[in-house]
């Protein structure tokens, strides 16, 4: 399988945790990874050499190697940066202006034109329209049989004229019915043709001419490697494409090439093909195809989710803080009830100011329980207790056990491991020298800060 | 016209490309020598980076773009590191298939794959290739899913004029199979060629159902399928490879046809499909016509990749 992105950058991340910071050669590394798994999931080579670029000058800022969540702040930049490669348009199918509506279907051979064809009619249906589907594929054998056969089973209208031959004059007389019997779009699907093949390519020029299409589809596969920009940047050159479908995304393949093709020829992804059947057409969303690219949909929505509950200035205000001797029993807390609030533990101790750093402590066996005890026993004492932790004597100690229903015990650990945590905290704010990042990560191994299963 | 022409008009375009640039890449080079100027290592370097973005934009794939600008290293002369970069991908392409002991009668192949790679248009032409060295072919029409598969197919066993064997749409492809495989041995012929279905190599049940043809083919002459045929799509990217992989686990492939070589897509992920799994490369497909598909060569395909003008 392709190493995944995220995954890529986790493990480079795990590797540089240590570090406490991240430093321009570590980000060098990351990018390493960015690029190798870009260049394996088919993204353009070109495409990469700039993106790894951009990246690089947004990742060696200060802020971002000062960031307490280094790969938080490198997956949302990579992030950032492939939704930008997508542009602004949007999926689908915009009605157009003409009665009918003209739409080709362009592509090399076997891309999964003559599918896309009855798909998009389907699709359409579903919209309130009513398509008319014709062939001009007369050159592969029974590619029109294919079109009826495709379109009769799920009740689209397709038209096929007595000529056999003659490619123009087919999708003219389809116009023509279109007009005449209140069909208002119509899907011509064409034969496969390479793009430099000068004949077949004016024959789409012609054919475009005589339609006076609006719409032209080029259809591409998502398996596509390299040559996707060379193959779509023609058919654009000569033709004009308003949109592309990307087939065949049912599969394993990332979809680089379609990343590569909406940026560098600049033409938007329209829909999406999922499937062999009539039904397996979406339109496009591009966050959908940047969470694929990253390999982990679900870190993806994390990023997002912490960035919705970890606000910026929450974010920066707890960095603060970390950095600061004012870490009180209150932050931790806080801190807590975000990790709560987020879900699964180890995906996110890289999402949380603080955690990434030491979470080289953290135990598989992370217990969701024993945050809930922590939590519980936090709320049981005063306001001025969790600002002022050294106000908590024996006595109180006793009161919070009870208010808590824990044992004078846990509340001691609790109140050991907050000691332990904001004495580490201060070591990583400070760290400068080499000798105390050491000293800080042997520290963190052993004794944490949170509470442990 | 010649196999190794006929390779080279497919390949034309690529070609140009690829010699254009890397003319370009030594002139550069040479300039660089000349002038005296900048030390050889940093024009090697200049080099090897040339030499690395031809490859990657050619499919190879990072891993087997690296292992042969590894092999290249080192040398500082134009000439000698473009033979090396030949030799070293000619040694990966150059496979002979295992002659088999045994010719069985009818040999029966299976031609499988991802969705629109040519497998259709390749049993065809396999069966051209049969009757002109004086095979009998059985053609078997085993797709009997996608719509007009089985029509698309019979117009090229007419235009052959091979046994055709086929069932209505929706049928039991391992059962046509079957049925493809007792005419061939009643009709006495040498070969069946078996058409099949596009399936991806991540659909699990699909390649279940490979799974069952090669059982019911065997069942039906022993050893059978006896190749089975991979058609790759040039223009595939890294895919390619986990395409491969996968069809090769769940239905035992034997070797692989690379088709539309006659586009610009030079299909460089066969090096890794080779070097990685071991898999020759029996025919390539240079065009949409009965004639398009020719042997594989190593050496003309490597020759014709980077046709030598310097
Ligand atoms: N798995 C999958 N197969 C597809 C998809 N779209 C098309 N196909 C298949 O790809 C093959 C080629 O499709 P076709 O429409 O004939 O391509 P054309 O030559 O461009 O007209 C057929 O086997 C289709 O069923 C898709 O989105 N997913
Ligand atoms: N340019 C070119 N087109 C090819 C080649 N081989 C097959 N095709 C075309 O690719 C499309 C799909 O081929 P087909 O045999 O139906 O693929 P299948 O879905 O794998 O059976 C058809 O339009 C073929 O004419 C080739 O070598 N070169
Ligand atoms: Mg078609
Ligand atoms: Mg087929």
């Amino acid at each position: 399988m392709f190493g995944s992105l995220t995954e890529r950058l986790k493990s480079v991340f795990d590797s540089v945790r240590r570090e406490t910071r991240l430093t321009p050669e570590s980000v060098e590394l990351a990018l390493r990874e960015i690029r190798m798994a870009l260049l394996e999931a088919d993204v353009n080579f070109k495409v990469v050499r700039a993106f790894i670029d951009r990246v690089r000058d947004r990742a060696v800022e200060k802020a971002v190697l000062e960031s307490l969540t280094p790969t938080q702040q490198v997956i949302a930049i990579v992030r950032d940066e492939l939704r930008g490669l997508l542009g602004e348009g949007t999926g689908g199918l915009p009605v157009g202006s003409d009665r009918p509506q003209v739409v080709l279907l362009l592509g090399l051979q076997g891309a999964g034109k003559t599918t896309t064809t009855v798909k998009l009619a389907r699709w359409l249906q579903g919209q309130g329209r009513h398509p008319l589907v014709v062939s001009t594929d007369v050159r592969r054998p029974a590619a029109i049989e294919q079109l009826s056969v495709l379109a009769g089973d799920v009740g689209v209208r397709v038209h096929d004229p007595d000529t056999r031959s003659d490619v123009v004059g087919r999708a003219e007389s389809a116009v023509t019915l279109a007009r005449s019997t209140g069909f208002d779009v119509v899907l011509v699907d064409t034969a496969g043709r390479l793009h430099i093949d000068e004949g077949l390519m004016d024959e789409l020029e012609r054919l475009k001419e005589s339609l006076f299409a609006s719409d032209l589809l080029y259809v591409a596969d998502a398996m596509t490697g390299q040559d996707a920009i060379r193959s779509a940047g023609e058919f654009n050159r000569r033709l004009g494409v308003t949109g592309i479908v990307l087939t065949k995304m049912d599969g394993d393949a990332r979809g680089g090439a379609a990343l590569s093709v909406a940026s560098v020829v600049g033409v938007p992804i329209a829909f999406v093909g999922e499937g062999e059947r009539a039904e397996d057409l979406q339109p496009f969303y591009p966050d959908r195809l940047v969470s694929r690219m990253l390999g982990m949909g679900d870190v993806l929505s994390l990023v997002e989710k912490a960035e919705q509950v970890v606000s910026r200035d929450e974010a920066s205000r707890l960095e603060r803080k970390l950095r600061g001797n004012d870490f009180t029993l209150q932050d931790m807390r806080d801190q807590l009830m975000t990790v709560k609030r987020l879900g699964p533990l180890d995906r996110l101790v890289d999402l949380i100011p603080g955690m990434g750093q030491m979470a080289s402590g953290l135990p598989d066996n992370f217990d969701p329980r024993a945050v809930i005890q922590t939590l519980a026993i936090i709320d049981s004492m005063t306001k001025g207790e969790r600002l002022q932790y050294k106000l908590i004597n024996g006595s109180r100690r006793r009161r919070i056990a009870l208010g808590s229903g824990t044992t004078v015990q846990d509340v001691n650990r609790l109140l050991k491991q907050f000691v332990e945590m904001r004495r580490l905290l201060r070591s990583v704010g400070a760290a400068s020298g080499q000798k105390k990042k050491r000293r800080a990560r042997g520290h963190m191994r052993h004794g944490l800060g949170f509470p442990m299963g | 016209m010649s196999l190794v022409d006929r390779l080279r008009r497919g390949l034309r375009r690529t070609t140009d490309q690829l010699f254009g640039r890397l003319d370009t890449l030594t002139s550069e080079r040479r300039r660089s020598l000349d002038s005296g100027g900048g030390p050889e290592a940093t024009a090697s370097i200049d080099t090897l980076e040339a030499l690395e973005e031809i490859l990657i934009e050619a499919d190879l794939g990072v891993v087997a773009t690296n292992r042969l600008i590894d092999a290249a290293r080192g040398h500082v002369d134009g000439r000698d590191l473009l033979a090396s970069v030949k030799g070293e991908l000619c040694r990966l392409l150059d496979f002979r298939p295992m002659p088999s002991g045994s010719v069985p009668c009818p040999k029966v192949v299976l031609v499988v794959g991802v969705n629109g790679t040519g497998k259709t248009t390749t049993v065809g032409r396999l069966a051209r290739l049969a009757i002109q060295e004086g095979q009998r072919p059985v053609i078997c029409a085993a797709d009997t899913f996608r719509a007009a598969a089985v029509e698309q197919l019979r117009v090229w066993a007419q235009h052959v004029d091979a046994e055709f064997v086929s069932a209505r749409a929706g049928a039991d492809p391992a059962a046509v199979v079957f049925d493809a495989i007792t005419c061939g041995k009643a009709r006495q012929c040498d070969i069946v060629l078996v058409d099949t279905a596009g399936r991806l190599h991540t659909q699990v049940n699909l390649m279940g159902e490979l799974d069952k043809i090669r059982r019911v083919a065997g069942r039906a002459i022993s050893g059978a399928p006896h190749e089975t045929l991979l058609v790759l799509d040039a223009t595939v990217g890294q895919n390619g490879l986990h395409q491969a992989r996968k069809f090769l686990e769940s239905s035992g492939v034997t070797g692989i046809v690379l088709t539309k070589l006659d586009g610009t897509a030079k299909g460089g992920i066969v090096a890794a499909i080779t070097a990685d799994l071991g898999l020759p490369i029996r025919y390539i497909g240079v065009g949409e016509q009965l004639d398009d598909l020719l042997p594989f060569s190593a050496t003309d395909y490597v020759d014709a990749l980077f046709r030598s003008s310097w």
